[in-house]
Formats: C-alpha cells, structure tokens, sequence
C-alpha cells in the first residue's frame, strides 16, 4: 500500500498550476490560435454529423439514390419487420454480437490472468496471441475458410481423431454457418481482449493479492474481491467495444458465406450493403441503417450503465 | 509470494497449447502457400510441402501474369491513402487538439465534446449520404476524396489522442519559449511538436491499421475504380479463384506481409497504442 500512496503526492507535483503561469509570466502565454480548429471540426462535421442526421432523414423516404423522392413515414421500418429475411439478419446480428463479447472476453480474460506475471513465456505468449488483431478481417476470413472447407483441415483433424460423423461442409450448413462467422471473429479479437485486460491487471498492486492471500483468501476468492473490481474500467471497455464491433460485422461476413447459406449468415450490416449498393433502394437501406445506429447506441448506453465504475476511467 | 512453483509450471504448458492451438491457422497459411494445387489436394493441410515451390508467388507477382498489376496497383493505393490520411490526422489533430486542451474559455470544451460523441456515433448511417455527397463532388473512385473521409472519421479519435495527452504535459516548456520571444507558431512547432512523438506514434499506428485494413468503405468508395486499396483487390482476386488455396493463401500472404513487419519491429508499440491509447 505504500508504494501507491508514495506516488500520489509526486504525480500532484509533477501537475502544472495554470495559474501560476499567467501570473508570473511577463505577456500572455501564447497557446495557438482558435482557428487551428476549423479544418478539423469541417473536415468531422461533414463526414460525420452532417451524413448522420441525413441518413435518418432518407430513412423516412423512397430514395433510390437518385431523382425525385417522397416521404413515406414508417413505411420502410414496418417493411423490415414483415420481412423475414431481414427479421433474420437482426437475429443473426445480435447472436453474433452477444457471442463475440462472452467468447473473446472470457477467453482474452483467461489468457490475460495467464500471461499477466511469473510465466517465462509471458512476454514472447502476449506478442503472438495479439497478431491476428493487427491483420485485415478479410485476409483472416479467407484462411479459415479453407480451415472450414470441406477438404479442409477442420474435416481431416475430426477424421484423425475418430471423428468422421461430425465431417460435413461446415460453411454449406445453415446451422453451423453462423458459428463459424462468430468463431473467426472471436479469434481476431482475443489478443486485443487479453491486452485491455493486462493493462487493467497491471494496475493492481500484488501487495494487495498477498494481503488477501495471508488472510486466507483463495484464488478465486482473490479474483472476486480484488482483481475484478479493480480492472471493472478494463471490463468496461473490453465489453463495451466488442459489443459495438460485433453488431457492426461486415468483412468476414462477406468473405466466408457472402451472407448464405440461404441468408442463414446475413447480418444487419450485410443488408443494409445489399439493399442499398446492389437493390439501390437507398431509402429502405437508410432505414436499416437507422435500426442499426440505434442498437448501438441503445447498447453502448446500457453497457455504461452496467459497468460502469466508481472510479473515472483512466483518471 | 508468486514464485515460480509446480502449478505455474502446468499453467504455463496448458498456455503455450492454447497458444499453439490458436496459431494453427497461420501454420496452415504458410505450408498452403508453398505447395502446388495437386498436393493441397492429396496431402494433409498441416503436413510441410514435400518441395516447396514459390510458384504460387511467381503466379501472381511476375510481371507477365495478370493479377500483378492489380496487387502492385492495390499495395501503391492502400500505402498512399493510410499515408495521406496519418499525416493529415497528425496535422490536423495535433494542433485541434492543442488549442482546444489549451484553452480556458468555454467553446473549447464544447468542441471537445463534439468529437467525443462523434466517437461514439455509428457511422453506417452517415455512409450512405456520405457516398452520394462524395459521388456529386466527383470524390468516389479517388485517392483524395478516400483520405478526405478517412480523416474525417478518423479525426474525433486523434483529437481525442492528442488531448489526453496534451492534459498532461506541463506548460512550463510553452511559457519558457514564450518568454524567449517565441510566437504562437514557434513555440508549437519547435517546442510542443517534438515532445508530442509518443501521442503521435499511438494515432499513427491505431488509425493507420483501420485504414489500411478496412473493407467496407473501400468497397463502396473504391470497388470497380482504378483506385481499388489492398483488400478490395484481394476480395475481387479471391471471388476469381474458384478454391485453388495456394494461389489463395499466396495473396493473403502478400497482403500480411507489410503489416507483419512492421508489427515484428514495433510490436511493444502496437501493444501499448492499443491498451495506452484507450487508457488515456
């Protein structure tokens, strides 16, 4: 405990008082001037809000991208939801959202703990395991397709193993289409799960672990009362983005199962590409789009609110 | 405590399985590429090449075979565009981010939060009027209108970079080159511009991967032009390729290549940009 409060106080010296400056300075100290910020706000304002609140407003029309449109209120949101198709890849999209964030936080967790201290492989472990997040989802999603083939080695290791039942074209099944999108998209994601996770664990102090340990407490018990709350910012995070990008998945949908078998993978992002590039019925795929947004701001808010911490994060 | 005992020695060997188990799928990669189609056929997709051929490679970069253009011309695109809009989101959000962390009135933290929130907003909604507004200014299918949009949506991120980390560096070092008869754009550029090289290298390695791996705005703004970045032309070369995996796997390997390098040398860097830079 020492340690920590030891370095509160240099942290509070080493912080500048702004205050000081002004006074003692001879002029004005000169800090920029403010239309340092115009390209940037123009450059973020159109790309971003700008298209935003249009892309709501095409939501509400009949737009095919170009020529005359007209407003057609709810029209295009009562048309997704009688549309199975679509009702589909909003099932699909949630299940593989939900899936993303249990599988690749427990496991990133796990392997975090792991590779978090004492191991010798520790360094050269986390360096690995964190490759695949820096490669392009495309590239990842064309190996395992071979992986899922049905020649592939996915087939030849269950054949190896006594295993020839459970041979079949993994991508070709309906059932197991889906399962395959969420597994190459956990396994890209774990390394950058596991280091969110590190980085949390490395704020807590294994004085603490020991403390505990002396009372008696086990390992599990130690986890529970101390590493847990304390990396509850790491949780936070980790969860919080990986809910995002799993209700945004696009790429590896594309490259495993274009959205097949039988629409059995199609997710929200997938059709909303479809309906709007290939259909060229921008009003109905803004609509998509704006069902899209407003899960991921629904999902983002209440994830907040579940993890959210006592502490600010990163203060 | 935490020494080194039996049980450490199990976690540590039930880590390194998991590992290699997670890895097997670049191992696959790497064998697949070096054989030729008859014998990814016949022998095992974890056996080593019985002789290794770098046909596949030959196949698809000679300069007489017909997809190397487009990987050359994908390669030359993808670094042009990453390059154009790293450097415009270290310009940029280097000196928005300066003045708005600098200043003590109140419209600059009210433009602050305006690129928080545009972190937090989904861009699929924006993507559409986006496509139509770069198609009236002639902006889809070029270099210049793609780093324009990457750096627009890419800039609440750096502004956010470079502010956590303009909060924390003193303002002793401006005041000195202030009093030292410096002007605004002295002490900026020749005070506060080196000092913030760490912020710098987290911008330039975070946004400078969602560029250079991204897929779905390249295929709206990009896909059928002349401009088409790396990951386009490997989905299109691919979609062409009806199985043959060598040939496959050769392209991936291209494609992993630039980016597999320059993790083997800044690998601590990378690491740190992503769990520093979401910290801060």
């Amino acid at each position: 405990m020492t340690a920590t409060q030891g370095r509160v106080p240099a942290a509070v010296a080493a912080e500048p008082a702004p205050a000081r400056g002004r006074r003692t300075g001879p002029a004005r100290v000169a800090y920029g001037y403010w239309w340092w910020c115009i390209p940037a706000v123009l450059l973020t304002g159109t790309t971003i809000y700008v298209t935003t609140v249009s892309g709501a407003f095409f939501a509400f029309t009949n737009w095919s991208g170009i020529g005359s449109f007209d407003f057609i209120g709810i029209d295009n949101f009562v048309r997704i939801f009688r549309t199975p198709e679509l009702l589909g890849s909003l099932t699909n999209t949630l299940g593989l959202a939900i899936g993303y964030l249990v599988f690749s936080n427990v496991i990133g967790i796990l392997f975090a703990l792991a590779l978090n201290r004492t191991l010798k492989t520790r360094y050269i472990l986390r360096t690995l395991i964190f490759m695949p997040v820096v490669l392009s989802p495309i590239a990842v999603s064309f190996v395992w397709k071979f992986i899922f083939a049905f020649d592939g080695p996915l087939n030849q290791t269950l054949g190896a193993v006594g295993l020839k039942g459970l041979q079949q074209d993994w991508l070709a099944s309906p059932a197991l289409a889906l399962g395959c999108v969420l597994t190459v998209m956990v396994w890209q994601n774990i390394g950058f799960v596991m280091v969110t996770y590190l980085a949390g664990l490395a704020t807590v102090p294994p004085e603490l672990e020991e403390a505990a340990a002396l009372d008696g407490a086990g390992t599990w018990r130690r986890f529970r009362s101390i590493t847990l709350p304390m990396i509850q910012p790491s949780i936070a995070i980790a969860t919080t983005l990986s809910l995002i990008q799993g209700l945004r998945v696009f790429d590896q949908v594309a490259a495993l199962t274009g959205g097949g078998p039988d629409n059995a993978t199609q997710t929200l992002a997938s059709e909303i590409y479809q309906q709007t590039f290939t259909y060229q019925q921008f009003g109905f795929g803004a609509a998509m789009a704006l069902m899209l947004s407003a899960l991921i701001l629904i999902f983002t808010i209440a994830q907040q609110r579940v993890t959210r911490d006592r502490t600010e994060i990163g203060a | 405590m935490f020494r080194y005992t039996r049980a450490t020695l199990v976690i540590e060997i039930v880590t390194i399985i998991a590992a290699i188990v997670m890895l097997l799928p670049f191992w696959i990669l790497l064998v697949t590429a070096f054989k030729t189609g008859d014998q990814v056929l016949k022998s095992s997709a974890f056996a080593l090449p019985g002789q290794p051929t770098l046909q596949n490679f030959v196949t698809l970069l000679s300069p007489a075979s017909s997809s190397s253009g487009n990987i050359f011309a994908g390669l030359g695109t993808s670094l042009l565009i990453t390059g154009g809009t790293i450097l415009c989101l270290i310009a940029l959000g280097s000196i928005t981010a300066y003045v708005l962390s600098r200043t003590t009135r109140k419209w600059g933290n009210r433009t602050y939060y305006l690129f928080l929130i545009a972190i937090i907003l989904p861009t699929q909604l924006g993507t559409l009027p986006l496509y139509i507004g770069a198609r009236n200014l002639g902006l889809v299918g070029n270099p210049i209108g793609m780093i324009l949009i990457y750096s627009g949506q890419l800039l609440p991120l750096s502004v956010f970079l470079y502010t956590g980390f303009f909060r924390r560096l003193p303002r002793e070092y401006e005041e000195a080159a202030t009093i030292d008869g410096a002007n605004r754009l002295q002490v900026f550029a020749r005070v506060v511009f080196p000092l913030m090289s760490p912020a710098t290298g987290t911008v330039a390695i975070l946004a400078g991967l969602i560029c250079w791996n991204d897929f779905f705005t390249a295929l709206i703004f990009l896909n059928g032009t002349e401009w088409q970045t790396l990951p386009v032309v490997m989905y299109n070369y691919v979609g062409s390729l009806v199985s043959q995996w060598n040939l496959i796997f050769a392209v991936v390997i291209v494609s992993m290549i630039p980016i597999l390098a320059f993790y083997v040398f800044a690998q601590k860097r990378f690491i740190q940009g992503y769990a520093g830079g979401l910290k801060s």
